[in-house]
């Protein structure tokens, strides 16, 4: 794919580049989601507490909360690394996205990390030094500071898929922002902020689930695992429910405004109304895409070719062809070289540079496809976008059945299955399966993204900046030396966390 | 010393919530040496900031070269 580049980026630093960052928002995820999960579980607990005053309900809240700063401890600063990676390996990215990604990073840092680190503290020190009332406040404060900074964090990927309230300055080199507004309330953020936020919820559900079967298979603590079954599976359940409703919005985004992501999610190579979804290749859903996508069971989907060759959407409008924007997008690119040389050049009144300028300015929409060589190279990898987002949405479906399962036999209803069913009483390898769900969850979890940020390729920013356009002019090598240091980092830190857990998990709850 | 000021409580419920801390003893010091590698370490062996080291004083400038030299054919 990147043979047919004329310059001297290696193209092995693209790849490691990619896949370096790649590495780290991988790691970065495995501690997210339990921590706005947890954060979830434990203030119920605590909530629980404070209406009824029983200590068992402190004693549980606090056995959850240790959970919690272990995942959370352990997850502190991975995020950084993601930081010093945009300045170090995507310069170009960095400069030319800088005002817009800026703000929200820096209003994540100050005041949701700031809000999330006061209150922990108040969480984890203050059971005897603040009233009862002030301490549930800081629990789930805890957790909102915490959901608040993911809100910030999925506003600067929201805008990578959908960039919105931004105007380009060639002067300065900078997208630069016009709207606030637009850009924190992008409605591709707010889609994508609902669905992961509850897909993290479904990870502190089936976590907790998890090990309180562990408890029940050792038949220990068996109170404390049936009560928080109960908050973790209807957690849980509500969670999956709702990432299946938002899922399904962000996937009508995706259809509006990526529909070459679409495309690549479901193998569709040749679209047209009337589209069915495909469970797995030969077995499909008859209009399921067509609705899923446009609300109309005969609408229009595109498909790969339509996409590379123009296609007419179902409102009228005409999408043109990738050769199109590519000619459009270099038209925009030798505009701005042209402007920037003609802003320098002493002789110039202003004219010329202005002319260059609405040249740039009418097919800036189109500025990355001024580097597309071959139109082949806007198709994402379409094999791991199809089956990511069927792991995805295939486990999703499976732990709404898990969920509604668990609370049916907890609550042992319908009487007539469930009545006889003691969940405190069954064979070994049914505990197991809900253990072995947590690692499936995370899987499925890491899916999600696999297709959001796979699905976006070969964009950085969509439609604007191509990988090998954002990458610094770096040597390989040295991408290569810190992706094997983070990859011995991540798995050490990993080791030691899940070391730590499940020593905390066997203690277990000082009841 | 007024004990009951906002400034004093503070302080108490830091100084004996570290004071107490077992489990969280191992993770502060998990914290402090994951923070020192990342700072100390890679960002300042492994992650110089690309443009400060490369392009001196003219960032736009050095970018705009950089992003038109990749699209020329």
């Amino acid at each position: 794919m990147f043979n047919q580049l004329i310059l001297s980026i290696d193209a092995d630093t693209i790849d490691w580049s990619r896949a370096q960052f790649a590495l780290t928002a991988i790691y970065h995820w495995l501690f997210v989601p339990l921590t706005l999960g947890l954060a979830v579980i434990m203030g119920i607990m605590e909530t629980c507490y404070y209406r009824t005053k029983d200590q068992f309900w402190k004693d549980t809240a606090i056995f959850w909360q240790k959970l919690f700063g272990i995942n959370f401890a352990m997850g502190v600063a991975t995020g950084i690394i993601l930081e010093f990676e945009f300045g170090t390996n995507w310069s170009n990215y960095s400069w030319f996205v800088g005002d817009i990604f800026g703000a929200p990073l820096a209003v994540e840092g100050i005041v949701a990390f700031f809000m999330e680190s006061t209150f922990v503290a108040v969480m984890f020190f203050g059971w005897k030094k603040v009233s009862p009332g002030f301490h549930l406040a800081s629990t789930w404060l805890t957790g909102l500071g915490a959901t608040i900074s993911a809100w910030w964090i999925l506003v600067a990927n929201a805008w990578m898929q959908y960039p919105v309230g931004c105007e380009f300055n060639p002067d300065t080199m900078r997208n630069e922002m016009v709207s606030f507004a637009e850009v924190a309330l992008s409605p591709f953020a707010v889609s994508k902020f609902c669905h992961t936020v509850t897909s993290a919820w479904i990870i502190g559900g089936i976590f907790c689930v998890g090990v309180c079967c562990w408890y029940l298979m050792k038949k220990r603590d068996t109170k404390m695992a049936i009560e928080s079954m109960k908050i973790g599976a209807m957690v849980g359940l509500v969670a999956s429910v709702l990432a299946a409703a938002t899922g399904h919005k962000s996937a009508q985004d995706v259809a509006a405004v990526q529909p070459m992501k679409l495309a690549a999610m479901e193998a569709l190579y040749d679209g047209g109304n009337d589209i069915g979804l495909k469970i797995v290749e030969g077995i499909e859903v008859p209009y399921a895409l067509s609705f899923m996508a446009t609300n109309d069971f005969h609408g229009y989907v595109p498909g790969v070719n339509d996409i590379l060759n123009g296609y007419t959407t179902s409102d009228g409008k005409v999408e043109p062809s990738v050769d199109e924007k590519i000619e459009r997008g270099k038209k925009a690119i030798t505009a701005l070289a042209a402007y920037r040389a003609a802003k320098y050049e002493s002789s110039d009144d202003g004219s010329i540079a202005a002319a260059h300028l609405k040249v740039l300015q009418d097919n800036m929409q189109y500025f990355g496809y001024g580097y597309i060589k071959d139109k082949n190279d806007v198709v994402p990898p379409i094999a791991v976008n199809f089956w990511a987002f069927r792991v995805m949405v295939g486990v999703g479906c499976l732990f709404i059945a898990f969920f509604a399962l668990i609370l049916a036999m907890l609550y042992r209803w319908p009487k007539f299955l469930f009545g006889k069913r003691d969940i405190t009483a069954l064979p070994a390898w049914h505990y197991w399966i809900a253990i072995l769900l947590i690692p499936l969850g995370y899987i499925a979890s890491e899916s999600g993204w696999l297709v959001a940020e796979f699905g976006r390729q070969p964009w950085t920013i969509q439609d604007m900046l191509p990988t090998w356009a954002a990458v610094s002019d770096l040597q390989s090598s040295s991408v290569i030396i810190t992706f094997f240091l983070f990859l011995i980092l991540f798995s050490t830190m990993l080791a030691v966390e899940i070391n730590i857990m499940l020593k905390q998990i066997k203690k277990g709850p000082q009841l | 010393m007024n004990k009951r000021g906002f400034l004093y409580r503070t302080f108490d419920l830091y100084y004996e919530g570290f004071k107490s801390m077992r489990l969280g003893r191992t993770l502060w010091a998990i914290i402090l040496i994951k923070l020192f590698i990342i700072f100390a370490v890679l960002k300042v062996f492994f992650f110089p900031d690309f443009l400060k080291t490369h392009a001196g004083d003219d960032k736009a400038g050095y970018v705009a070269t950089e992003l038109v030299d990749r699209a020329t054919e």
